[in-house]
């Protein structure tokens, strides 16, 4: 039975679908098989990042009421052969997503996958809290500035009340993805620095990525980043924090931050 | 010239109300309610009542008969709980929303929950328990919250202290009865002594809140003293005065 992951934020533009994309990557890089979800009804994106938009020929929609079979709307990536995209509907909007429909492709796919990763929309409304609804693990994305931490807590606040698992009483494996971290306006003082988001955010670190040319050119090209250029440096972040999410203990590293010689001894204390 | 007008108070009040959810047919219905009348003498007389007709079909010609029945009885009912906009008018009680179900203190009647059936009453005194108007005084319970408080969420504890273990997220509000603990740092709203307490107090480890208030009388953070903010801090009430005072 696969895990399901969701990738959300509340605050839009973030980088929920650069780092499903990136992540997904990563992680059927190593065998595992994956399927990244889109579910951005209407306005989806995750298509175009993966390079997929001129093979979609059925999608989530279609799926959910009942005009297309699963393994018709599924996509596979020409890269990484363990790697699926299921993409959202561009026509219709995000009222033809139902609970019962989204309930039963979410089935479907953790039997068939190992990873099954939902791309939220911005907001709170229907698709975000559906994309969240039968997540075993969250993944919050969040930048070092204001509004998206104070989003971002909203939405924590969401995985605690409107999902499956909180329902149950059960506690949701809530991780934060730093994104766009940039090391010279964090000095200026111009964003917040990490302590400051941990301490507001109160969840474990997943890693920070650091703003980067690398992200634009790899999503004009149609591939995620880790696919693009695995040595650039959010690639390199998001394979670390893919291996976190897998358990193992790796020291997060402040983009830009001079360490000393015993700095790299003693990793980050993640929250 | 605009002299600076008072601020306008807003205090909270927490009132048990009786939800009575009638039935049809309703001459059955309001037969039975005779019958209890009969049976306590005065049991509404001082209790609010509030009518329950989220699951009554009936239109509206039909609901303005049944308050004008209840009246004839004794029976003021001062809103109206589950109905259509349409179902009411100007001559008519007021909508209402969101009811909960009451908090348990002591009461041998049975359950006064918004959504309450028809109350049996069997026997009860009339004037007894209902609390109606401010606690001014009374002993009150102590909630305790282990997890931050998460922007969007809005606490409500008309009865109680309540004391959080955690921070207090911007965008989130605390509404309480009695004092508010804040072990951690408050960014949102804390609203303490709302059921007309006084001598209700708020904490902090550290002040960033977006507005305190105490019994109605309120400070945003515009009003709060610069060289407060980020500090641990105590808020309390001296008249009409909020006061703030750093905690040693």
């Amino acid at each position: 039975m696969g895990k399901v992951i969701v990738v959300t934020s509340g605050k839009g533009g973030v980088g929920k679908t650069t780092s499903t994309a990136a992540l997904g990557a990563a992680l059927a890089q190593n065998g595992d098989k994956v399927v990244v979800v889109d579910f951005d009804v209407g306005l989806r994106n995750l298509d175009l990042v993966m390079g997929a938009e001129r093979r979609v020929v059925y999608d989530l929609v279609n799926v959910i009421q009942g005009e297309a079979k699963l393994p018709q709307a599924l996509i596979r990536d020409k890269r990484v052969e363990t790697l699926y995209l299921l993409p959202a509907s561009q026509t219709r909007d995000k009222d033809n997503l139902t609970p019962e429909g989204v309930e039963k492709v979410v089935a479907a796919l953790k039997k068939a996958f190992d990873w099954v990763i939902c791309d939220s929309p911005a907001g709170i409304e229907r698709g975000a809290t559906l994309a969240m609804r039968h997540a075993d693990v969250a993944i919050v994305v969040t930048n070092p500035e204001v509004s998206s931490v104070r989003d971002s807590d909203r939405i924590i606040g969401l995985l605690d009340s409107k999902t499956l698992k909180a329902e149950n009483g059960e506690r949701m494996e809530k991780h934060l993805l730093l994104t766009r971290y940039d090391p010279t306006r964090a000095e200026r003082g111009d964003m917040l620095k990490v302590d400051d988001v941990l301490e507001i955010l109160s969840i474990p670190l997943l890693g920070i990525i650091p703003e980067s040319m690398d992200v634009l050119k790899a999503s004009n090209l149609g591939s995620p980043v880790t696919l693009a250029d695995d040595s650039s440096a959010p690639a390199r972040a998001y394979f670390d924090a893919v291996r976190r999410l897998k358990g193992e203990a790796v020291p997060v590293t402040v983009p830009g931050e001079k360490r000393g010689f015993f700095g790299k001894f003693f990793g980050r204390k993640a929250a | 010239m605009l002299t600076k007008p008072r601020p306008i108070r807003l205090k909270g009040r927490s009132f048990l109300a009786l939800a009575l959810t009638p039935e049809l047919p309703l001459e059955d219905w309001l037969a039975g309610l005779d019958d209890l009348a009969a049976r306590s003498a005065g049991f509404f007389l001082r209790r609010p009542v509030v009518l329950d007709v989220g699951d009554l079909d009936v239109d509206k010609a039909e609901l303005h008969d049944l308050v004008e029945k209840l009246g004839q009885r004794n029976v003021r009912v001062m809103g109206i709980e589950g109905a259509r906009p349409s179902m009411l008018g100007p001559d008519m009680p007021p909508p209402m929303s969101d009811g909960r179900p009451a908090s348990d203190f002591e009461e041998p009647q049975a359950d006064h929950g918004a959504e309450g059936a028809a109350p049996e009453a069997v026997g009860k005194e009339p004037g007894q328990t209902v609390q109606d108007g401010p606690v001014v005084g009374a002993a009150l319970q102590s909630v305790v919250i282990t997890e931050p408080v998460r922007s969007g969420q809005s606490l409500f504890f008309p009865e109680s202290d309540v004391t959080i273990v955690g921070s207090v997220a911007s965008g989130a509000e605390i509404v309480a009865g009695g004092s508010i603990h804040v072990y951690g740092t408050l960014r949102g709203r804390a609203l303490a002594g709302t059921a007309g307490n006084d001598g209700a107090r708020i904490f902090c480890r550290k002040l960033e809140a977006e507005l305190i208030a105490i019994n109605g009388f309120y400070q945003t953070a515009e009003d709060m003293e610069p060289d407060l903010r980020g500090r641990a801090v105590q808020a309390w009430l001296e008249g009409h005065a909020l006061k703030t005072g750093i905690l040693g």
